[in-house]
């Protein structure tokens, strides 16, 4: 216990060690961030939940846009709470991530500076109140679905973020849902908003579960390792399974002619998804790409002179102790 | 580890001492390792503390601590350090027999 063992980025490859980590991975082990772990194990992971993480800080922004617009004291108070949910998010993972060994100040640099991926879907604009309740549905609906498979993550400090995001998540989809089906409900010109919110926001939730299986390169290593457990397709399948039946209960429709259930595979199938879109936002072409950027840039910017009187504080306060 | 200097000059900012948060729920169970927040202060970590952990009335008690104040066990040693308990299985009580229909509480 003496000798310091060394790092375990240094330690190299050896096939010996990968073998008896897939070996603990397959009996469901928990991984933890002092355990040993193949260098591309940690890349990915680093790589997951700081995507992870950034998805939630920005994502809320499209929200935040409503605060002030939001029809009702109630209807205010509960998208404050699920904002101020999503910086709680955000916070979880990117502590999750910290335990990996990385700097948290370079990974806001790295959105900063824009070269950091976050989840496409924050790239599309909030239009009208109705895409509030769009967002609450099918957002946090398919992030539910998505958050609850990685709640079995291999990595301890992941799955253990995920379980408590879990827990405060279904209160984001409840909200969102609640106000499309007043909406759904209420006068021709609120039930037209909602159908327009959903004819917008229907195509690229589903692009939120990622690629299709076969153009996924990640996925395959990621569920070898534990880290998926369930592929893109499968979840984006079971999401399209849910929401179909809730749309219905609504009365809203799903912008999709090819929408129909198949008795064979008792799943909704569905049409083709335009990865052209996908791609292009992916890349930073989206609607809201740069807008969302320079809005975090700003908060950040803004945000300096707390972070200087925090820590100027601080120090007083350890030289009015250490003279004493 | 505690850099005082907000290194604006440098235009970079320190992302502040790390502290580990441990809450406590209701009805007396024991502290619970919740997770991390970054602060420059004790004060400031348990305000942070209830802030990112605690909006729902999951704690009655909130604990932070200093990551680097955290002595932890190490994976490598876990083998010999845990190994005296690993093989006594009476410890438990399922080593003892006891006739059949008599009940023990």
């Amino acid at each position: 216990m003496a000798t310091p063992s060394p790092s375990p980025v240094a330690a190299p490859d050896e096939p010996a060690r990968v073998a008896e980590f897939e070996a603990r991975i397959a009996r469901g082990e928990s991984i933890e961030p002092k355990d040993w772990m193949p260098l591309r194990y940690r890349k990915q992971l680093v790589r997951m939940m700081s995507q992870h993480a950034h998805s939630e800080i920005v994502g809320m922004l499209p929200e935040g846009n409503w605060i002030t617009r939001a029809p009702s004291l109630r209807r205010k108070m509960a998208l404050l709470a699920k904002v101020q949910d999503e910086a709680g998010h955000g916070l979880y993972i990117y502590c999750g991530t910290e335990t990996l060994g990385v700097d948290r100040q370079e990974l806001i640099d790295q959105l900063l500076a824009g070269t950091a991926k976050y989840s496409s879907i924050f790239n599309y604009p909030t239009l009208t109140w109705a895409d509030i309740g769009c967002i609450g549905w099918f957002v946090d609906g398919a992030a539910i679905v998505n958050q609850t498979m990685l709640a079995k993550a291999s990595y301890g400090p992941y799955a253990r973020a995920m379980v408590r995001i879990c827990k405060e998540e279904n209160f984001h989809k409840r909200q969102g849902y609640e106000i499309m089906a007043t909406l759904a409900a209420g006068t021709p010109a609120q039930r037209a908003m909602a159908q327009d919110a959903v004819n917008r926001w229907w195509w690229p939730s589903l692009m939120m579960f990622g690629p299709p299986d076969s153009a996924s390169s990640n996925s395959d290593e990621l569920m070898r390792w534990g880290v998926k457990k369930k592929s893109n397709d499968e979840l984006r399948q079971r999401f399209v399974n849910l929401t179909v039946a809730q749309a219905k209960a609504i009365d809203l429709a799903l912008p999709d002619a090819e929408l129909r259930y198949d008795e064979a595979t008792q799943n909704w199938s569905f049409g083709a998804i335009d990865w052209d879109e996908f791609w292009r936002v992916v890349k930073g072409d989206g609607p809201c790409n740069r807008e969302r950027l320079a809005a975090r840039r700003k908060a950040h910017d803004d945000g300096a002179w707390v972070r200087a009187a925090a820590t100027a504080r601080a120090a007083k306060r350890r030289r009015t102790s250490d003279a004493a | 580890m505690v850099n005082g200097e907000s290194s604006t000059s440098e235009g970079r900012d320190t992302q502040w001492p790390l502290w580990e948060v441990f809450l406590q729920p209701p009805e007396g169970a024991p502290h619970e390792h919740a997770g991390s927040v970054h602060a420059t202060s004790a004060e400031q970590a348990l305000q942070n503390a209830r802030d990112v952990y605690a909006r729902r009335g999951e704690a009655v008690s909130i604990w932070v601590v200093p990551s680097a104040e955290i002595t932890a066990s190490t994976p490598a040693d876990m083998g010999p350090f845990f190994d005296p308990g690993n093989d006594k299985p009476y410890r438990h009580p399922q080593f003892y027999k006891v006739p059949r229909g008599v009940r023990v509480f």
